[in-house]
């Protein structure tokens, strides 16, 4: 120590140091009513509009409110910001926010080694650790050695710095997450003037709530600005993207718009017909605001009803859609049969989640498809699509409308929790650039045969009740050809059965081949289908970058399949088929293709990781270079 | 061009199509009724959609030659709902039964009551299931013997006006297949409302259940086992008029007529009653205590649910204009990637 006796000047943090990162992974985790998905919006958002690549991963409780402060209540927001392209939200977080000891004890174990955590101090009391399940308190029995803690007072902070708030107590207190999210933006240099911006948006009518969200910002930034803790600020550039305009887009969200756009291209009326159910709901509560589009939606009593409303509303000349998840689509089967024997169009949205029965609502999972294909009675094949990330579901909802307008035909659309509430940059398409769907009924009454078909397409005459002279009666009882006529005929059976399935396999001649990514040939196709995409393409990708001899292929059509899968698969000497369910796919493949595909499954109502699909493909290969 | 409508007849609302139920069913009455006075309400043709769920009265759809939609077992309403509000410009009518309507879709019947859809519900009962040849069904009596209940049904049968009446249901009637000019008349009536109109209409199936309502459908028990219900008149009954409903300390009785009491001391109805709790009290007039009520137990006039789902979508066009493709898919935070790499926030 010296002994120089001068004045004290005050303490002056020396400029932290610049670190440029190419990529990140941001966990914010807190209690469900600490506004993490909010947060994590907020910080979305911003980098968004930096430029950055991205992608987010929601993971909140089936609770509304599980009891505060426990590990069922605990809600997340992962977010991964690059400087490149990229597919996925990140295999494991490379900075984690907890906001209380449930998030930490819940997230901690997919932090990187030496990740950063950020947590508030003021929540780690006896209550809530005992709560989460802590014996001791982790912040200093050792648990987060190996990780670099950061330790904050947040709450605390977040108090002082909103004494002066009109707002009450309660109120400023859930400032807090806006503190926390200042300190991020300090942390990853972002500005603050877009979620300012927002906040004075968003409460424009309460400004004082707006002006304590906004302090508690500025003082989380400024508090990592002071405080020594933080000697790193990190700088992610902004990725090269395809010139355009964008905008973050949620996988319900594309796909409510998608359909709004369908109407719109088609000139046909819009008609929802949903009962709530997770993940699906968000598309009802956004279409039900679009009435300006002239959307009707209909809340109905049950699954069935709105399914059935759905198809009446069809008959009455709507583009008709109902949206649901795997529970709803069991209990709308016998009315999906009933579309499949009317011939009407029809589009069944299937917002996949975990498990059978309830199951797990709020996780993801890709087990329907086997459902899609077949969970009805009798023969009985529709056309089934699924969108690989949460832009594709705009697009998605107007191929299914193309083709269930062109073939008459009721068409499954597969998305799943992971895109539905899971966000992307989408490239904004020009509305004049949007396919061409328009289409005329049926008006001509002479020679009118209601089953008559289209010779190319197959499908019956879409006539509208109110058109003069084609007054006509469908049902579900078996149809004569043509007359449409009740037929108990056993030939007939047997002509419409093949009908019914030829005018489904025709849907091929009108899609377009699967793109290979990589090598046309090679030891090893990675095939998947749905929501894998961002994972198996960043696997891919880093694989080549590796010298791995891998290629890839994504399929948005399950039925019919692209006319070339067949050759697509028997130009690799392996296929690999990883999938959020027990191989559902390969199942199909195999049957359909003889090809010994290797199924590669996770059913954990997650995501799988980039290194999974990595790991598994590096293992093929080996195993069969051993062989050669 | 002439404006006015062809006139239609009873033959234009026939099908080429061969009826198939059984001879005697009292389905060919109902039948006959509904072709009768559609061609009377000067609408045209084409704007009829008849839907049906399953059983022997569901294959209605297939006599009428309007639009028809046969569809599955119980989901009738609620197939008509999408109909009728996806286009109110469309008269639907639905031909069910007390199984189709009252079992597997009792669900989706209350609920299109409830919402008040303009649609009209016929509701054959006849208290036994036809199609699936004999079981009991929810309005078949306790203690109904049949082949799923060998040893008698032990299970309370629903009321079906009751039903629709807890429902909320705005129009509710009943009448019976042989009382074809009181049944025509309620179908107009029917027609004529603006929301749901529920009829149930006694059916007689002489194969499984027959003689169901003969205790007051046969010539010399009508009189004295059925009371009429006409708007603004008391509630007097029998073939001399001699025996009327009064209302007494809260509950209905049945009096004699001609000493003590006149038809100033019966019950004077009032379908447009809004609280439906007296149409309730009789649609529990059970006999044998009572005659069986025929007519209107309710209408009342309430906005329709196509018409306020219609009108919701007019004022959000009214409020704020036609939507914009373009400018609903360019909406919230946008950023814009320039050739050069550079990014700017907004749209370009």
């Amino acid at each position: 120590m010296t002994t120089d006796v001068k004045e004290p000047s005050p303490p002056v943090k020396p400029e932290p140091e610049r670190q440029k990162l190419g990529e990140v992974v941001v966990r914010f985790a807190g209690d469900s009513g600490d506004g993490m998905q909010l947060t994590g919006g907020q910080f979305t958002a911003t980098s968004a509009i930096l430029g950055n690549d991205l992608a987010t991963l929601p993971d909140f409780p089936a609770e509304i409110r599980a009891p505060a402060g426990t590990l069922p209540g605990v809600s997340a927001f992962q977010v991964r910001i690059a400087d490149y392209d990229i597919h996925t939200p990140g295999d494991a977080p490379d900075v984690l926010i907890a906001m209380n000891p449930a998030a930490l004890k819940q997230s901690l174990g997919d932090l990187k080694p030496n990740g950063i955590v950020i947590v508030n101090t003021d929540e780690f009391n006896a209550n809530n650790l005992k709560k989460a399940g802590y014996e001791t308190n982790p912040l200093e029995d050792g648990t987060v050695d190996g990780y670099r803690l950061f330790s904050a007072a947040i709450s605390t902070m977040t108090r002082r710095t909103l004494e002066d708030s009109p707002l009450d107590f309660k109120s400023r207190d859930r400032c807090k997450n806006f503190f926390a999210l200042g300190m991020i933006y300090w942390m990853f240099s972002r500005p603050l003037d877009m979620s300012i911006d927002w906040l004075e948006k968003k409460f424009s009518r309460r400004p004082e709530v707006a002006q304590a969200n906004v302090k508690a910002l500025r003082a989380g930034f400024n508090f990592c600005d002071i405080t020594d803790q933080f000697q790193v600020r990190y700088e992610v550039e902004p990725a090269r993207l395809t010139p355009g305009t964008y905008r973050n887009v949620m996988g319900n969200s594309a796909m409510a718009i998608g359909l709004v756009a369908a109407s719109r291209r088609s000139g046909l009326p819009l008609f929802l017909g949903s009962y709530p159910i997770t993940p699906a709901s968000d598309i009802l509560h956004e279409l039900a605001r679009y009435k300006n589009f002239g959307v009707t939606t209909f809340q109905a009593e049950d699954e069935i009803a709105a399914v059935c409303a759905a198809i009446g509303a069809s008959f009455g000349g709507a583009l008709a859609v109902t949206t649901t998840s795997g529970p709803g689509v069991a209990l709308k089967s016998e009315a999906i049969g009933l579309a499949v024997m009317t011939e009407l169009p029809l589009i069944i949205i299937n917002v996949q989640r975990g498990g059978p029965s309830t199951g797990l609502p709020t996780k993801t999972e890709q087990s329907d498809l086997l459902q899609a294909m077949f969970g009805r009675n009798g023969e009985s094949p529709i056309p089934v699509l699924a969108a690989q990330s949460p832009p594709d579901c705009f697009d998605i909802a107007l191929e299914a409308t193309r083709i269930a307008t062109r073939y008459m035909v009721p068409v499954m659309v597969l998305s799943d929790g992971y895109i539905a509430n899971g966000s992307e940059p989408w490239l904004l398409p020009n509305v004049e650039e949007l396919p061409d769907l328009r289409l005329d009924f049926h008006t001509q009454a002479e020679g009118f045969a209601p089953y008559s078909r289209d010779p190319e397409t197959l499908a019956r005459p879409w006539a509208v009740p109110g058109t003069p002279g084609l007054e006509h009666r469908l049902g579900g009882l078996e149809k004569q050809d043509g007359s449409g006529n009740v037929s108990y005929d056993p030939h007939n059976h047997e002509r419409m059965t093949e009908l019914r399935a030829e005018k489904v396999e025709r849907i091929a001649r009108t899609i377009p081949d699967l793109e290979i990514d990589g090598a046309p040939t090679g030891d090893l196709l990675i095939l998947g289908w749905g929501s894998t995409y961002g994972a198996i393409a960043a696997a891919v990708n880093t694989g080549r970058e590796a010298g791995l001899n891998v290629s890839r292929a994504h399929l948005r059509y399950l039925n019919p399949f692209p006319k070339n899968l067949g050759e697509v698969l028997a130009g690799f000497k392996r296929v690999l088929i990883p999938e959020m369910n027990c191989g559902q796919l390969a199942l199909l493949i195999r049957a359909r293709y003889l090809v010994d595909a290797i199924s590669f499954t996770k059913v954990q109502g997650k995501p799988f990781f980039r290194r999974e699909i990595l790991d598994k493909a590096r293992e093929i290969l080996e195993a069969e270079a051993d062989v050669n | 061009m002439s404006t006015e409508l062809p006139v239609l007849t009873k033959k234009d609302f026939q099908s080429d199509q061969e009826v198939r139920w059984c001879p005697g069913c009292g389905d060919y009455a109902v039948l006959s009724a509904v072709q009768t006075v559609l061609p009377k309400l000067d609408l045209p043709k084409e704007k009829f959609v008849v839907v049906s769920g399953i059983g022997c009265s569901s294959r209605f759809p297939y006599y009428m030659d309007t639009y028809g939609f046969h569809t599955i077992h119980g989901r009738a309403p609620a197939i008509a709902t999408g109909i009728k509000t996806a286009r109110p410009d469309l008269e639907v009518w639905i031909a069910t039964g007390d199984g189709d309507a009252m079992s597997i879709g009792g669900n989706h019947l209350i609920h299109t009551l409830r919402r008040n859809v303009g649609v009209k519900i016929l509701m054959f009962n006849n208290r036994i299931y036809g199609l699936t040849k004999g079981q009991y069904s929810p309005t078949s009596e306790l203690g109904k013997r049949t082949k799923s209940t060998p040893a008698g049904s032990v299970d309370y049968p629903f009321n079906p006006l009751a039903l629709a009446l807890g429902a909320g249901a705005t129009f509710v009637a009943r009448s019976v297949d042989i009382f074809q000019p009181h049944l025509r008349a309620m179908l107009q009536r029917a027609a004529d409302h603006k929301g749901s109109a529920f009829i149930e209409i006694y059916q007689n199936c002489n194969i499984f259940n027959d003689k169901a309502f003969a205790y007051m459908t046969e010539k010399d028990s009508r009189a004295e086992q059925t009371v009429y219900l006409e708007q603004g008149q008391p509630l007097v009954f029998g073939k001399e008029k001699d025996k009327g409903i009064r209302l007494v300390e809260g509950r209905l009785e049945r009096i004699e007529l001609g000493r003590e009491f006149g038809p100033e001391d019966c019950l004077v109805w009032d379908e447009a009653f809004e609280d439906p709790s007296m149409a309730f009290r009789l649609a529990y007039m059970l006999p044998p205590e009572f005659p069986t009520p025929i007519g209107v137990l309710r209408a009342v006039d309430m906005p329709a649910y196509d018409a306020r789902s219609v009108g919701q979508i007019e004022a959000a066009i009214d409020k704020d204009g036609q939507g914009e493709l373009q400018q609903l898919i360019h909406s919230g935070e946008l950023w814009t990637v320039k050739e050069d790499g550079s990014i700017s926030r907004g749209d370009g």
